[in-house]
């Protein structure tokens, strides 16, 4: 597997029977391919989709929340962005993935701007990490050698204290109010290059290998 | 509803300056052939408000490639590299909005709301310069209502007396900007005799004009 495929693989057994997900765009869209069809997770996509199914090449007026030509799954609703963001803010949506460019030990993330060089917006990922009951961060753990799980935040946040859970091509870490716990390593590494590729303080009790990982 | 509208008697409505809400998300349920005519117009010093910047070549994306627009109100600018440009420049004013409080902006204005209070965009920038307000121990920015002078609707299943539903992920922001703004046009992607009153989402009070007749009418 390559990193994203491992990242993708590890999250989705993350989710659990029954769940409604939101899934953001870029390797959090690659987690439905690793959901198994038993175990009825339901995607939600913010455009107005409850029930997304996988990408199509057919002519179509339905399209995903990064506006790719799409389907719906059988007993699937289309709504408005009124309701779809009911489900978001309202606490309706169990987990919700997304990428970004900085998460930190406190839970807080960065994802949607980097000042006077990029500027795409936030879209919907304000509310979704606001209002999903879970939050999983995913990131490549480093860029350039330098870590992106911090201490603290560098460039402006989408939230504060939101992430519940951080899953990187190196490891799974989770937010918790005593810090920031590393929970399991890829084989690949060992628990010290996770420690010298991430700033933020780790706490290192019982970690374990990252699970769902074909070696 | 007021009645059919033609295009020109719908580039007589549009006017310098005035602010104009397009429905769809990424272009997808966006009027394009309504936008076109709003290009064709020339009208300039817009404020748009529409989820995102649409494309260079698609949806709200036109008018601010033609230099039409002199303030955004969208969530998401990433597909339309030139609105970028035109901000680093200071030739566009950009509020970034988060899309679900930007929903919810324009469903209080229609609602006749003050506002919404949302805990969305606390302690980031999207605080500056808004009230924070605490109810029952949790804290909430104030977000003001949003309105329009004219609001732009595409996608939609029309009905000969005005009612609406839409096609598929088409209706996105559409049926709130129904609500929202103080003319309301509609292209309709299919025309029907009638629509069951089950299956209605915009109630034809909400429309004012839809449009009809070919390019050169």
């Amino acid at each position: 597997m390559n990193e994203k495929e491992v990242i993708a693989s590890r999250i989705a057994l993350e989710l659990k029977e029954g769940d409604l997900v939101n899934l953001g765009i870029g390797i959090p869209t690659l987690v439905a391919d690793y959901v198994s069809e038993d175990k009825h997770v339901t995607f939600q996509a913010e455009n107005g989709i409850i029930g997304l199914g996988p990408l199509t090449d057919e002519e179509t007026n339905i399209v995903n929340a990064g506006g790719m030509k799409a389907t719906i799954k059988k007993g699937g609703a289309f709504i408005d962005s009124t309701l779809s963001f009911t489900f978001i803010r309202g606490g309706h949506i169990d987990v919700t993935v997304l990428g970004a460019l900085e998460v930190d030990q406190e839970g807080s993330i960065a994802s949607w701007i980097i000042p006077g060089k990029k500027v795409p917006g936030m879209g919907g990922a304000m509310d979704l990490v606001t209002g999903a009951k879970k939050v999983i961060i995913t990131l490549k753990h480093t860029n350039k050698g330098q870590s992106k799980v911090l201490k603290k935040c560098t460039l402006p946040l989408t939230a504060a204290h939101q992430a519940n859970l951080i899953v990187t091509e190196m490891a799974v870490l989770s937010v918790e109010k005593s810090g920031l716990k590393l929970l399991e390593v890829h084989p690949d590494y060992t628990v010290e290059d996770v420690i010298k590729a991430t700033e933020a303080e780790l706490i290192i009790d019982n970690v374990v290998p990252m699970k769902g990982v074909a070696i | 509803m007021r009645g059919f509208i033609k295009k020109n008697d719908f580039k007589d409505i549009l006017k310098d300056g005035i602010s104009i809400m397009v429905g769809g998300f990424l272009t997808n349920g966006t009027p394009e052939t309504l936008i076109d005519y709003v290009v064709e117009s020339k009208v300039k010093n817009l404020t748009i408000i529409c989820n995102d910047g649409g494309y260079e070549d698609k949806g709200v994306g036109k008018l601010i490639v033609n230099n039409q627009v002199r303030k955004l109100i969208a969530s998401h600018i990433g597909t339309n590299p030139y609105v970028g440009q035109l901000m680093q420049e200071g030739k566009i004013e950009v509020e970034l909005v988060p899309q679900g409080t930007l929903a919810e902006r324009i469903r209080a204005f229609g609602a006749g709301l003050g506002g919404i209070l949302t805990p969305t965009g606390l302690d980031t920038i999207v605080e500056s310069n808004k009230q924070v307000l605490e109810v029952n121990g949790k804290k909430y920015l104030l977000e003001e209502p949003l309105g329009a002078d004219l609001a732009l609707l595409g996608g939609a299943v029309v009905a000969n007396n005005g009612n609406l539903k839409y096609k598929e992920t088409m209706r996105n922001f559409n049926p709130v900007m129904a609500t929202a703004a103080e003319i309301v046009v509609v292209e309709p992607f299919i025309r029907v005799e009638e629509i069951d009153p089950e299956d209605v989402i915009t109630p034809y009070p909400f429309v004012d004009y839809i449009l009809v007749g070919d390019e050169n009418e």
